[in-house]
């Protein structure tokens, strides 16, 4: 599905000059950073995080694992209690968001209702004293990059969520930030939306080559877009990677079972081991490793079939199976049955 | 209006009798204590009278007399003076405090204290409120006390109390409160990520309240002016008690005629009165929409 998606031809944009950088290693860099509210558990606890240029950068987890803290750090709107924070190799720890090189797309957009988009987009230059017809040119283009300048004159209560979000992405991109932060841009779309602005993120970003640091919940949008996943949990960083070194080879059980698709099984030389469940299948072979369990849910999916079943420790493993295969020899819920793998497909977790 | 016992579901009524029920009963209390007395003043104006008693038959001299009178003029002007000045004072003054309190307060707490601290006047019953201002204001009053003490005047100052001062200081006490209030309710709507997105794109804290906060806050200091304008037009007990017999004002007229027994004169005023602030509360609601205000 993400894979149609992405070799969808996206609609031309207009040229747009490239974020002229001076040499650096890192668009942003995390060294042993903490976030205490106060006494007790930290909300983020001593992560260090660097992110090569022009990267997709994806913080994963649930809610409450320290992403969204994570990510207001970055942008300043939150203090930094222990550790530092590095935007194109520039020490910008307790600096004030305006000069971080940051620009932060907000989760409800923070538009500013009595202005038109185009005087939206328009307003850091206006602040910083921009002649109102350059100004107007300037938000003009950016309005075009986002394809939203047919609409420029409207107020944001006279957009659709869509419109909001893309005029607050041109308003972010014309600070020129080196890195952009997007605090769970898309969960408040509806679903067929989310898939193509999620594609039109991907291209702006590759457009403009500069990093975007984007925090979701939603595992189908991390590894669609990250060039680099970052999963979370309990204020901590579980595992950075590639979308398809994460998802294909975990570091942990919590990793395995966040991500999804995962079965994670005892290993027979002991210690844990994940499985995709996509390897696993119903009955048992010759050869493969089985678990006894009863058929506790089967969902349809169209392109599969996902079958959940109870182990007798009340574990629950899921195989999913081609559509073909599964109507072959339909399964009732309550069935007794094995759910079966290879071993070779076992991949240990640490 | 139930249908009979044998129809199985509830007897629905027409949406349209539905909305005439619903509407009835305000309709009936507007129409007996506000339409039928407007009415009546209406009537009684073009009617003909001499002491202590008003004939049934039509007398256009009241109207020519209220409308062409100097007096008239002058008490508008008068009554506008405050109301110019009252506004020039707690619309600044309402628009701060409620920024101080949405914006640069942390402590909810210290929030709701403040806010209980300035609701609490307006609460107190209104000859209590001025009386007060007696032991403040009066020639034996701290504030004459403390400049006679502090060697700045020789005796006291006759001006403070039973003044026009006094009554723009009464006014302005009194209605500062519903200035913070209208303005603390729109700048409560504000969404603190709108702040912080104008602080991202590299806006000062004038910035911020000039172009962001002050649009945004427009339409409830529209709503503070007509509570300050209604007010004030419509007052007479602020300026009886704190201008002593000192200061006239348009009400105050109405008040002299009706207590002199007559009505006709007092019912013109009373209708011309009616007319001019409506006029005003109307042109102040292009700038309000106040079921959007209202709405929380």
């Amino acid at each position: 599905m993400t894979l149609a998606l992405k070799t969808e031809t996206p609609p031309p944009a207009p040229a747009k000059p490239r974020q002229v950088t001076q040499s650096h290693r890192f668009d942003a860099e995390l060294v042993a950073v903490t976030k205490r509210y106060g006494p007790g558990a930290p909300a983020v606890d001593n992560i260090s995080l660097r992110i090569p240029r022009g990267s997709y950068c994806c913080l994963l987890g649930p809610s409450g694992c320290g992403k969204s803290t994570t990510l207001r750090m970055l942008a300043g709107h939150e203090e930094v209690s222990d550790g530092a924070i590095l935007i194109h190799d520039q020490e910008i720890t307790h600096a004030p968001p305006v000069a971080r090189g940051t620009s932060m797309m907000f989760q409800d957009y923070a538009l500013f209702p009595h202005l038109s988009a185009l005087d939206n987009v328009a307003f850091s230059l206006k602040v910083q004293g921009v002649a109102r017809g350059e100004r107007r040119a300037r938000a003009k283009e950016y309005l075009e990059l986002v394809q939203m300048d047919h609409l420029a004159e409207r107020l944001p209560s006279q957009m659709s969520g869509g419109q909001q979000q893309r005029v607050a992405l041109a308003r972010s991109l014309i600070t020129r930030p080196k890195v952009l932060l997007l605090d769970e841009p898309l969960s408040a779309l509806d679903p067929f939306l989310r898939i193509r602005m999620r594609a039109e993120l991907k291209r702006i970003q590759k457009e403009l080559g500069i990093s975007f640091i984007h925090v979701t919940h939603s595992q189908d949008e991390a590894l669609a877009l990250a060039d680099l996943v970052v999963v979370m949990n309990n204020a901590v960083i579980m595992q950075a990677g590639a979308a398809r070194e994460v998802y294909e080879t975990p570091s942990n059980a919590f990793v395995a079972r966040f991500l999804g698709g995962h079965n994670v099984v005892q290993r027979a030389g002991g210690g844990e081991a994940s499985v995709r469940a996509d390897q696993c299948v119903i009955g048992a072979r010759p050869g493969l490793r089985s678990l006894p369990g009863t058929v506790s849910m089967i969902e349809y999916q169209g392109t599969a079939v996902r079958v959940s079943v109870t182990g007798t420790d009340g574990e629950e493993l899921t195989a999913l199976m081609p559509t073909g295969a599964f109507f072959n020899d339909a399964l009732e819920l309550g069935q007794s049955v094995r759910l079966s793998w290879d071993p070779a497909d076992e991949h240990p977790l640490g | 209006m139930l249908s009979s016992q044998t129809s199985p579901s509830r007897a629905t009524i027409p949406p349209k009798l539905a909305s005439v029920l619903q509407v009835t009963p305000m309709a009936l209390v507007f129409l007996a204590l506000v339409i039928v007395p407007l009415g009546l003043i209406f009537v009684v104006s073009f009617l003909d009278y001499n002491f202590a008693q008003v004939f049934p038959e039509l007398y256009l001299e009241t109207w020519v007399d209220v409308l062409t009178s100097d007096l008239t003029l002058a008490l508008y002007l008068k009554t506008f003076k405050f109301l110019v000045i009252v506004w020039a004072i707690t619309a600044p003054l309402g628009f701060a405090i409620a920024y101080f309190l949405a914006f640069h307060l942390r402590s909810n707490w210290l929030r709701t204290l403040l806010v209980t601290a300035i609701a609490i006047p307006f609460w107190t019953s209104g000859p209590i409120r001025m009386v007060s201002w007696v032991p403040l204001l009066g020639r034996e009053g701290v504030v004459n006390q403390t400049l006679m003490g502090a060697g700045l005047i020789d005796e006291p100052l006759g001006w403070l109390m039973y003044s026009e001062f006094a009554v723009l200081v009464a006014y302005v006490q009194m209605l500062t409160m519903p200035m913070i209030a209208t303005a603390l309710n729109s700048m409560a709507k504000i969404p603190p990520s709108v702040i912080q997105a104008a602080r991202d794109a590299g806006a000062s804290e004038w910035q911020i309240v000039r172009d962001i906060i002050f649009p945004l806050v427009r339409p409830g200091l529209a709503i503070g002016t007509i509570i300050v304008t209604t007010a004030i037009m419509g007052d007479v007990v602020m300026v009886k008690f704190m201008g002593g017999s000192q200061v006239n004002t348009v009400g105050m007229s109405i008040i002299t005629d009706l207590n002199a027994f007559m009505y006709p004169p007092a019912a013109a005023k009373s209708i011309l009165l009616l007319i001019v602030v409506l006029s005003i509360v109307v042109s102040l609601l292009r700038f309000a929409d106040i079921r959007k205000e209202l709405r929380s």
